[in-house]
């Protein structure tokens, strides 16, 4: 952790495999695009900005250079909304329970 | 990278990065001295529980489901619904079994001086690996396949990777496609670090606890063994550990019943198929194939073999899933992940048959909570134009639409045809192999669990078929 100069956790994206270095025996669609790769990691250059190339140390210590995705990271999955498909689970099956039925 | 040039140092690399000379247990034909392989770790079981106590690992309650089994009992035969159980793994360190099935391997790395820990899972063994590196000290790398071409992350992939992260693991996430195990050798290569594979005997040996411990809860529970265990099934190690410590205690007669959600009709390497799987592990996309081929893993032979196990093996919707999954928080008081509900889905069939003294276990729960979620999972579906409706099991169709049952006696399970598994590897045996020595059949007779007659008769037919 010693290059750098700001605990900054970012995250960038690099090409890890372009199409026409992609395995032989995969589908087409997957053949049509490159093998991409995240990481996140702390911030060796200071001053980049969003698609930028950037440098980032891991957790691990290795460093990795890639354009730079985000200066704040931060997580993308959540819940979901509420279906009543799902809400109608419990209170049914609890009526069941009871002996009351189903329906 | 050059994908070619590196998968071509894979034996090299393999023996390195585990330290297991896999080619000393081979025999001359096909196969290996299994149970020798097996023992390779140094590890006995007395071993392994010691150093799962030292690491928080195990112990987890085993509960009862009373208002399920009630719920059973309504719609069955008099006289018929089996007690069901359900062991809470969820209350491991990282929030599900697979502690157990990291402990070793972080265990090894450590004392054997590697300097880190590399795993290839978009799993929660990835979360598992991370956590019992950090109790050791040791840096971890987790390679994901975590999201499309269009950048689109599966939920519960990202949420397993910000869990890796937590405990402080370098997370490598990258697009879909089969070259992330090129990836993962390279920066074995490139590191030095143990191959934390959950396919080593390491990673199975760890989940033997697993069945150990239910069977000797269950017995102190209910007077007796269970009748059947329900195993969510995907690569195989799940089955194979928890099989391995029911006979280890004594339990050899307790049925193993494999359970998947079925994903069929969805290409497990496609882009664009990606993101319409709302389960990312349980499923038939690793079932059925690693059933059928379990040396089509990362290493060089797979001590998880699924078909030396199983009893039975059945799938059930990814509706089933969800519904199961609202029914085990609402009625039982236990919000939990997806892993441990598949089976429970199907144990909630299965246990309808048998007589009310018989005892069913589901083997395991994991944590839940954001990206796992069913709502998470049905939002993105939806998103992605999958249609969400209320309805029996048989308007479920992987992709395209998921069908949550309107009631208790919608759910049901889709038989697997174990011998049609058996067909499937030998075939690809016969492929391989071209003709078999006694030794070879043997093996393929245990290593399938049947008689060395059927498999003859089968490699026979087999020769007809393919002229």
């Amino acid at each position: 952790m010693s290059k750098q100069t700001q605990w900054q956790w970012v995250e960038i994206e690099r090409v890890l495999l372009t199409p026409q270095q992609r395995a032989d025996h995969i589908p087409d669609d997957t053949k049509a695009v490159p093998l991409t790769m995240r990481a996140a990691g702390f911030l060796l250059d200071a001053s980049a900005a969003p698609g930028d190339k950037a440098r980032i140390q891991t957790p691990a210590g290795r460093i990795w250079e890639g354009t730079l995705l985000h200066r704040r990271v931060q997580p993308s999955h959540g819940f979901g909304a509420f279906l009543p498909e799902l809400q109608a689970v419990g209170p049914t099956l609890r009526r069941a329970l009871k002996g009351d039925g189903e329906h | 990278m050059n994908v070619a040039e590196v998968l071509g140092r894979k034996e090299v690399i393999l023996q390195d990065s585990t330290g297991i000379d896999y080619a000393g247990y081979a025999h001359r034909g096909c196969g290996v001295d299994y149970e020798a392989l097996m023992g390779c770790t140094g590890y006995n079981l007395d071993q392994v529980f010691q150093i799962q106590r030292g690491m928080g690992v195990g112990g987890t309650p085993l509960v009862e489901l009373t208002n399920l089994t009630a719920l059973v009992r309504r719609y069955a035969e008099p006289g018929k619904g089996a007690r069901l159980f359900i062991k809470d793994e969820a209350a491991n360190p990282s929030g599900s079994f697979k502690d157990r099935r990291a402990s070793l391997p972080g265990h090894y790395a450590k004392h054997r001086g590697y300097p880190g820990v590399l795993a290839a899972t978009s799993g929660n063994y990835g979360a598992a690996v991370a956590c019992q590196a950090a109790k050791c000290s040791l840096p971890v790398i987790v390679v994901q396949e975590a999201f499309d071409s269009r950048g689109l992350g599966q939920p519960e992939i990202l949420e397993k990777g910000r869990r890796c992260a937590a405990f402080g693991a370098e997370v490598m996430q990258l697009s879909v496609g089969p070259e992330l195990f090129a990836v993962a050798l390279a920066t074995l290569e490139e590191t030095g670090y143990f191959n934390g594979s959950l396919y080593t005997p390491f990673a199975v040996q760890g989940v033997e606890t697993l069945g150990y411990e239910l069977a000797e809860q269950t017995k102190a529970q209910t007077g007796k063994y269970p009748r059947m265990v329900m195993v969510t099934h995907a690569g195989g190690g799940n089955v194979t550990g928890t099989a391995r410590g029911l006979r280890r205690a004594g339990a050899g007669n307790t049925e193993i019943v494999g359970v998947s959600v079925d994903l069929s009709g969805l290409h497990m390497a496609s882009d664009s198929d990606f993101n319409r799987k709302s389960f990312t592990t349980g499923h038939t996309g690793f079932g059925i194939p690693f059933a059928s081929w379990p040396d089509r893993s990362d290493v060089p032979f797979n001590a998880a073999r699924s078909l030396r196990y199983l009893d039975s093996y059945c799938t059930v919707t990814q509706g089933e899933v969800f519904y199961i999954t609202e029914a085990l928080a609402q009625l039982e008081g236990l919000e939990r992940g997806p892993a441990g509900n598949t089976s429970l889905a199907a144990a909630c069939v299965l246990a309808a048959d048998l007589d009310q003294d018989e005892v069913v276990v589901v083997q395991e729960t994991e944590y839940t909570g954001a990206g796992k979620h069913p709502t998470a999972q049905l939002a993105l579906a939806r998103s992605l134009g999958i249609e969400i409706t209320l309805g029996p099991r048989n308007l479920d169709k992987p992709g395209e639409r998921i069908a949550i049952p309107e009631n208790w006696q919608q759910l049901g399970v889709t038989p697997v045809d174990l011998d049609q598994l058996r067909r499937s590897y030998l075939r690809r045996a016969a492929a391989q192999q071209g003709t078999f020595s006694t030794a070879d059949l043997d093996f393929v007779a245990e290593d399938l669990n049947t008689k060395r007659q059927w498999v003859e008769e089968q490699l026979h037919s087999i020769g007809e078929e393919d002229g």
